[in-house]
């Protein structure tokens, strides 16, 4: 490690380091805005469920680089603009989310729905109070992957030239020089370890009636 | 002009698909899909050779089980871009040619396509019915027919489910390693790039796009074909040990 280029680097380590934090956090909170309605439409619907899930598994099997040069043609966006890596990663991450926020409201006991409604809860009362928070730690699990393969998949970006960690790798690649490289793969790492342990404290935060040792 | 996109451009980006003087020659379109399947095929072999053994041996025994949960999550943080470099780096100065690309590239295919299949052998073994295992053995089968008879075609849906997700993570990341000059699909994406012929690079994502849908159509009617009908009605989902979460994964 070469750590004099490091610190003359440093800005611009750090400014790739936001846009990398930037491009993988907005599209799993839109993503999981998005998911939360569809999942929640699939598990009350026994014909759309197989129609979502299914085509959630479709659109997760086109490749990151490939979809990152397709959006363009239906965003009306130019190829280096951030915005197709936001879509995609969000296409991703609704595409994983819509079955697991699906299967966590499926795995509500029954017992659970017919005492909120017993209480007067109604349907989306129920919904909003009952079921979503017992569903959290489920969706939360499939967050965590979410998050974690977000910080992985944004490094591709740096291929088609747009700036973040991945940049790092390239510049590397170029140079044939080892230092960027290994920096950037250790903050790629630390960021998405960082990512997930924050979902696994907000998971703590929202179901404070969980066992305080969970098993990851 | 790579950096201009005309959304109405449909019929230019489709030019460079169907010009017949693309799908001949050493760089044409077949040859191009042909290293594509090549490299992605070899890797899915050596990931299976080393996965499936493994996560067997970790299901029935129970040994290593730490080891699995901990490669799954350290993996999937890793990125494959900085990994593949990394690799091709060290590696390449000590091979002749192509190789120097090859064989750091079939290092990270496998490295990334081992997790899936290990995790889900082990699940899929770990999940078998303790009732019907019991019941092998109440019958005089010895363990290793109980392996092969009972155990493995039990946990058969689970373990393919893992192929699945690891040839796609393949297919994918075998574009990525076009960047540094392996052949293969990528190659339009990449080589597009390089010359601002946007045709080139929608070409390119359009077919990998294609070759990853029907491969994954392929192997899920693969999964139908060879997985005893006496199992699909039985739903995996709930017999899943803790802690499992079966996800597609896509680089």
């Amino acid at each position: 490690m070469n750590f004099e280029w490091l610190g003359r680097q440093f800005d611009n380590i750090v400014f790739l380091l936001g846009w990398h934090v930037l491009l993988a956090v907005a599209p799993l909170i839109l993503g999981l805005l998005i998911a939360l309605p569809l999942g929640w439409w699939a598990h009350r619907s026994r014909r759309i469920y197989p129609l979502l899930v299914g085509a959630a598994g479709l659109l997760y099997t086109v490749p990151s680089l490939a979809l990152f040069v397709l959006l363009p043609l239906v965003l009306g966006t130019k190829i280096l603009d951030p915005l197709n890596i936001v879509a995609a990663l969000t296409i991703y991450t609704v595409a994983l989310l819509v079955r697991v926020v699906a299967d966590a409201l499926d795995a509500v006991p029954e017992d659970t729905v017919q005492a909120a409604k017993a209480m007067g809860y109604r349907g989306y009362q129920s919904l909003l109070k009952v079921e979503l928070p017992v569903g959290v730690p489920v969706i939360c699990a499939g967050l965590r992957v979410a998050a974690v393969s977000n910080v992985s998949l944004v490094s591709v970006a740096a291929l088609l030239g747009i700036p973040q960690l991945g940049s790092l790798f390239t510049q590397g690649f170029q140079l044939r020089f080892f230092t960027p490289i290994i920096a950037g793969i250790i903050l790629c790492v630390v960021l998405a370890m960082i990512l997930d342990g924050l979902i696994i404290l907000i998971n703590r935060w929202l179901t404070p009636w969980t066992p305080k040792v969970v098993a990851s | 002009m790579a950096d201009t996109v005309d959304p109405q451009g449909g019929g230019i980006m489709m030019n460079y698909l169907f010009d017949p003087a693309h799908w001949s020659g050493a760089d044409g379109i077949p040859t191009l899909i042909g290293e594509h399947l090549l490299y992605s095929l070899i890797a899915l072999a050596i990931a299976a050779v080393i996965a499936v053994p493994l996560g067997i041996y970790i299901g029935v025994t129970g040994k290593g089980v730490f080891m699995i949960a901990g490669l799954a999550n350290a993996l999937r943080a890793l990125p494959s871009v900085g990994l593949l470099i990394l690799l091709v780096l060290l590696i390449s100065p000590a091979f002749p040619s192509r190789m120097g690309y090859i064989v750091p590239s079939l290092i990270v295919l496998v490295l990334l396509a081992v997790p899936p299949i290990l995790t889900n052998t082990y699940a899929g073994v770990r999940a078998v019915d303790a009732a019907a295992v019991d019941a092998a053995r109440g019958m005089g089968f010895r363990t290793m027919k109980i392996l092969t008879d009972v155990q493995l075609p039990c946990s058969l849906p689970l373990m393919l489910s893992g192929v699945r997700s690891s040839l796609l993570q393949i297919i994918s990341t075998a574009t990525i390693a076009a960047y540094i000059s392996l052949g293969g699909l990528g190659r339009l994406l990449i080589d597009g790039k390089a010359q601002n012929d946007y045709s080139q690079m929608v070409a390119g994502a359009v077919l990998v796009a294609l070759l990853a849908l029907f491969f994954d159509q392929l192997l899920a009617f693969i999964t139908r074909r060879v997985v005893s009908p006496g199992l699909t009605r039985r739903t995996v989902k709930t017999a899943l040990p803790a802690g499992t979460v079966n996800t597609p994964a896509t680089v």
